[in-house]
């Protein structure tokens, strides 16, 4: 009795999560006609996909997801490459400012982008950065790299000092302790971090809008695109954005299991 | 110096990237035609929707955030209890974590709008008997409702996520003490998960607070004008009446209001030195 | 997952760096923004343009922007913009165009008005940008609703009073309110309180701002907004309550009702906006290509705007568009129904004997925006939230007479003119 109530409970938290991005499906599918229907129907009665794919078809839809594809790889790197060093300092090291230092990474998270990216544009355009891939993961990596600092400081903290100390007795320099002892264990949730980074740069939308012209992320691009569209046409736009995080968080599931599978060993 | 070199990357990346700019930006916001002064601050709180973003932003996060920490910690506990089909759940309750503001907001508007789903089942409900509308000025209270349900169901899995990292790391010597002491789950949860989780939820709630603060395309997509919010009013300033000085000084008071938020978690979720590691 | 991770991130490294130059010309344009206008433009008008063409649609706001830090890093990508005559106002203030002397004497047989031609100076002595099509806001009704019309009007000749009168019978009748404003985020509300509301009530803009007749005005205003549809508030575009059947009588730019005109001619009728005691206020919507300066291929920019020039070209804009020729062209009869209602209800405003056309402002610079929030904020204290209207009429108009007098803007047509800043009295 007890075990069905949870379970319930299970389903009802998987169904508020998945019911709503199936009824943009159905908006996306339905077409213009869906639009002005109402009552709505509740299963795609006559499903096409003309929508999406006249939207797949707009000039720049796939050139913009390249663009984002690599803007968001780049964004991992980088944040995983600056962000994993600082987080291992402030989970093992108690330095002069390192209260400091989190605060700062703090005030990064808490200050709106957006206006960043304007002082940030000229700087960008003398630089060589300015509508490029590289440029605009830059500044995601801004946004990413607090996530990236501060998870990964929780993340250290909680692999037991004992084993790294142990390691040391072993011969291991402290770098070689660090590379085989603790970045094993964090590793899951290293791969959580990478995700973060990932998505951040994928669904960001207005530094994306500011620093390219032409090799626009699809988000910043959709923005443009979709705030003037019709109904069937930004509900076929939300779709297609939201279509390959579905496939990629089921990717990465493993990872987000992995992370789980630890404690109980 | 180890840590320093640690570090050293990363400050130098947010110095570049972040802080120079940062500068730039808070000195725009004191000054009108390059004196300085403080007549952008006084633009902004004497603009008609000044009162409203602000109020309407704490409205949100006051009443999203709490609600996201709940779930988010039920649903990581649910996990825990789960025997099969835990990595399906999980992608599951994970998904809306890759979906961005943009769509989020348009999964919203699909339901929320006139003819929208939410009507669609309450017309076969009985309860209403046509196309109602939620949206409008004329139904603020429906409208921050509508709005604070579309940021639960977004947001929440940043919360899961960071949650049940913190939970795996939870040592089971506790919970194996517990079970031979006869702790009841409840008792369990509250005396033993609970304050374990602490620098995990003060993590949580810190990224999530801050991120709550700064929303904006999900507002826009379901509220419009409807619902001004504080980042929003940044954007409209800059965008729309091309006075970067008053977005500017929008930008300083979001970023004093974070910085509270963050102060404030800081201190009530403190977690001493000799817990750590 | 790391091997995975690298694999990820060796696939990214090579596409960082900057792509080959070897591009096509850029054509940053304000005007087509919606994906199917859009890609109508890149597929009808620019494929079989003689020059290989991006074409880059975002909102106005983004092009000084840009342009500006293009000028300051030295780096230019854009060779033609396309935008309203307002739009690039702001730019020859900061000196960000080129003078298109030469390229306006080879067009010179084209038949483009020479007041247009003269808009396109915008009070300097250079051509700065080339006339390129026009519009204008109509409105749009539901057959369904004309039964309710009040009797001896005219649809080609409203009043607004009559409008009222007739949004109200229509909620007597169906019990909801069926009139309809773009009043959204991204609608054009201003421009009804700039070209329209105003100048049919007071005779002008700025002056009559705070005078006894706008006062009058709003409160008419805010009376009719009681059989408006609530939704206004968010409606950017009028096509869709409009097709959706939320909205029966609508206003806006003939270009954002196009779809519902095409779709379902035979549902609805279009037809001028009303007309106030100072006359029928309405604003004729020009836009205009121009070349920044530091244009990466001057050439092929000058190319392009010759080629969109041309009648044929006009007309096939008008066609895919809804905007109509700058140059002698003729629409061809058979234009398709939904386009021939506009056609129809464009002709009907500009050939209305109490026609007052109302610019859209002029020399405000980047002060723009701050002039439109003016009406808006207006219109969110009076209508929106009930506030008094004296009151806040002449709090706004302190905040109209900063800009006029930071800008120096002189007074544009329905204001008389002025020496000097445009006065608000």
């Amino acid at each position: 009795m007890k075990r069905q109530l949870y379970l319930t409970g299970v389903l009802a938290l998987c169904a508020w999560t998945l019911v709503p991005i199936y009824f943009l499906a159905l908006g996306a599918l339905g077409g213009r006609d869906l639009v002005n229907t109402f009552p709505k129907p509740f299963w795609p009665g006559s499903a096409s996909f003309t929508t999406i794919r006249d939207f797949l078809a707009i000039d720049g839809v796939a050139a913009a997801t390249l663009v984002s594809v690599e803007t968001a790889c780049l964004t991992m790197l980088f944040a995983l490459l600056l962000g994993l060093p600082a987080g291992y300092a402030l989970a093992r090291f108690s330095f002069p400012g390192s209260g400091l230092f989190r605060l700062l990474i703090l005030l990064t998270r808490a200050f709106p982008v957006a206006i960043l990216a304007l002082p940030l544009t000229v700087g960008f355009i003398r630089l060589g950065l300015y509508d490029t891939p590289l440029g605009v993961s830059l500044l995601h990596t801004a946004l990413a790299l607090p996530f990236a600092v501060l998870v990964s400081s929780s993340l250290f903290q909680a692999v037991p000092r004992e084993l790294e100390e142990a390691a040391w007795v072993f011969g291991c320099s402290k770098f070689e302790a660090a590379r085989r002892v603790v970045l094993p264990l964090a590793l899951p949730g290293i791969a959580a971090i990478a995700i973060f980074a990932f998505v951040i740069s994928w669904n960001e939308v207005f530094a994306g809008a500011v620093l390219t012209v032409r090799h626009r992320t699809l988000t910043a691009y959709l923005l443009t695109v979709l705030s003037e569209s019709p109904l069937h046409v930004q509900f076929a736009g939300g779709f297609v954005l939201i279509l390959p995080t579905i496939a990629f968080i089921y990717a990465v599931r493993k990872h987000l299991f992995a992370m789980w599978g630890i404690s109980n060993r | 110096m180890a840590p320093l070199l640690l570090i050293a990357p990363c400050l130098l990346f947010l110095g570049v990237l972040f802080l120079i700019p940062l500068v730039q930006t808070i000195a725009l916001a004191f000054q009108v035609h390059g004196a300085w002064s403080l007549e952008n601050f006084n633009t902004m709180s004497g603009d008609l929707n000044f009162h409203d973003a602000i109020v309407d932003t704490f409205a949100i996060v006051a009443i999203a955030v709490p609600l996201q920490l709940v779930l988010a910690l039920a649903m990581a506990m649910m996990l825990r209890g789960l025997r099969r089909g835990r990595d399906i759940v999980l992608w599951i309750w994970s998904i809306p974590l890759g979906i961005s503001d943009l769509a989020a907001g348009l999964v919203w508007l699909a339901i929320l709008t006139d003819q929208g789903f939410l009507n669609t089942i309450l017309f076969h409900l009985g309860v209403v008997s046509g196309p109602v509308s939620w949206l409008s000025y004329e139904t603020p209270t429906a409208l921050l409702i509508g709005i604070a349900v579309a940021e639960l169901w977004r947001a929440t899995a940043i919360v899961l996520v960071i949650l049940v990292s913190g939970v795996q790391m939870l040592p089971k010597e506790y919970n194996e003490a517990a079970d031979v002491f006869g702790a009841s789950p409840w008792t369990r949860f509250t005396r033993i998960t609970l304050p374990l989780l602490k620098p995990t939820i003060q993590t949580a709630l810190i990224l999530r607070t801050v991120l709550a603060f700064e929303m904006f395309a999900i507002v826009q997509a379901i509220g419009g004008r409807n619902f001004p919010v504080i980042v929003g009013e940044a954007f409209t300033w800059q965008y729309t009446n091309q006075d970067f000085g008053v977005a500017a000084a929008y930008a300083v008071v979001i970023m004093l209001i974070s910085l509270g938020a963050t102060l404030v978690y800081l201190r009530v979720l403190r977690t001493p030195r000799e817990q750590l590691g | 997952m790391k091997a995975r991770l690298a694999a990820l991130v060796l696939a990214a490294l090579p596409w960082a760096a900057p792509l080959a130059h070897a591009e096509d010309l850029v054509f940053l344009s304000t005007q087509l923004r919606p994906v199917e206008e859009a890609q109508k433009m890149r597929d009808a008008i620019l494929k079989p343009s003689p020059v290989p063409t991006t074409y880059v649609a975002d909102v106005p706001q983004v092009v000084p922007t840009r342009l500006a830090a293009e000028r300051q890093g030295n780096t230019h990508t854009i060779s033609v913009v396309g935008a309203l005559h307002g739009e690039i106002q702001p730019l020859v203030a900061t000196n960000d165009l080129a003078p298109l002397d030469t390229l306006a004497a080879q067009l010179s047989g084209r038949g483009i008005p020479p007041a247009l031609m003269e808009l396109g100076k915008l009070g300097t002595a250079h051509q700065m940008y080339i006339p390129w099509m026009q519009a204008t806001y109509i409105m749009v009704a539901n057959k369904q609703a004309l039964p309710y019309l009040p009797k001896g009007a005219d649809l080609n000749a409203l009043t607004f009073a009559q409008l009222n009168e007739w949004s109200k019978a229509v909620q007597a009748a169906t019990g909801k309110r069926m009139l309809g404003f773009p009043a959204g985020p991204q609608g054009l509300m201003h421009r009804f309180f700039e070209g329209f509301l105003y100048p049919s009530y007071t005779g002008g803009v700025v002056r009559t701002f705070r005078s006894p007749d706008a006062e009058a005005m709003w409160t008419e205003f805010a009376g009719l907004w009681k059989s408006v549809n609530p939704n206004s508030a968010s409606y950017n575009f009028m096509q869709e309550p409009l097709l959706a059947g939320d909205v029966w009588i609508g206003f806006d730019h003939v270009a954002r009702m196009l779809d519902a005109l095409r779709q379902k001619p035979n549902d609805f009728v279009a037809f001028p906006a009303p007309s106030g005691p100072k006359g029928r206020g309405y604003m004729p919507v020009l836009a205009g290509l121009a070349i920044p300066n530091g244009a990466p291929d001057m050439k092929g920019a000058t190319a392009l705007i010759d080629y969109l020039s041309q009648p044929a070209t006009q007309i096939k804009m008008a066609q895919t568009a809804g905007f109509f020729p700058v140059v002698a062209a003729t629409l061809p009869d058979d234009l398709e129904p939904g386009l021939k209602l506009a056609v129809g209800a464009i002709a009907k405003t500009q050939a209305s004997s109490d026609a007052r056309p109302s610019l859209l402002p002029i020399g405000l610079g980047t002060q723009g925006g701050a002039f439109d929030k003016i009406y808006l904020d207006s219109f969110q204290r009076i209508v929106l939230r009930n506030e008094p209207v004296r009151a806040t009429l002449d709090r706004q108009a302190e905040s109209l007479r900063k800009i006029m007098t930071e800008t120096g803007a002189p007074c544009w047509q329905p204001d008389a003119p002025s020496t000097g800043a445009c006065p608000v009295e």
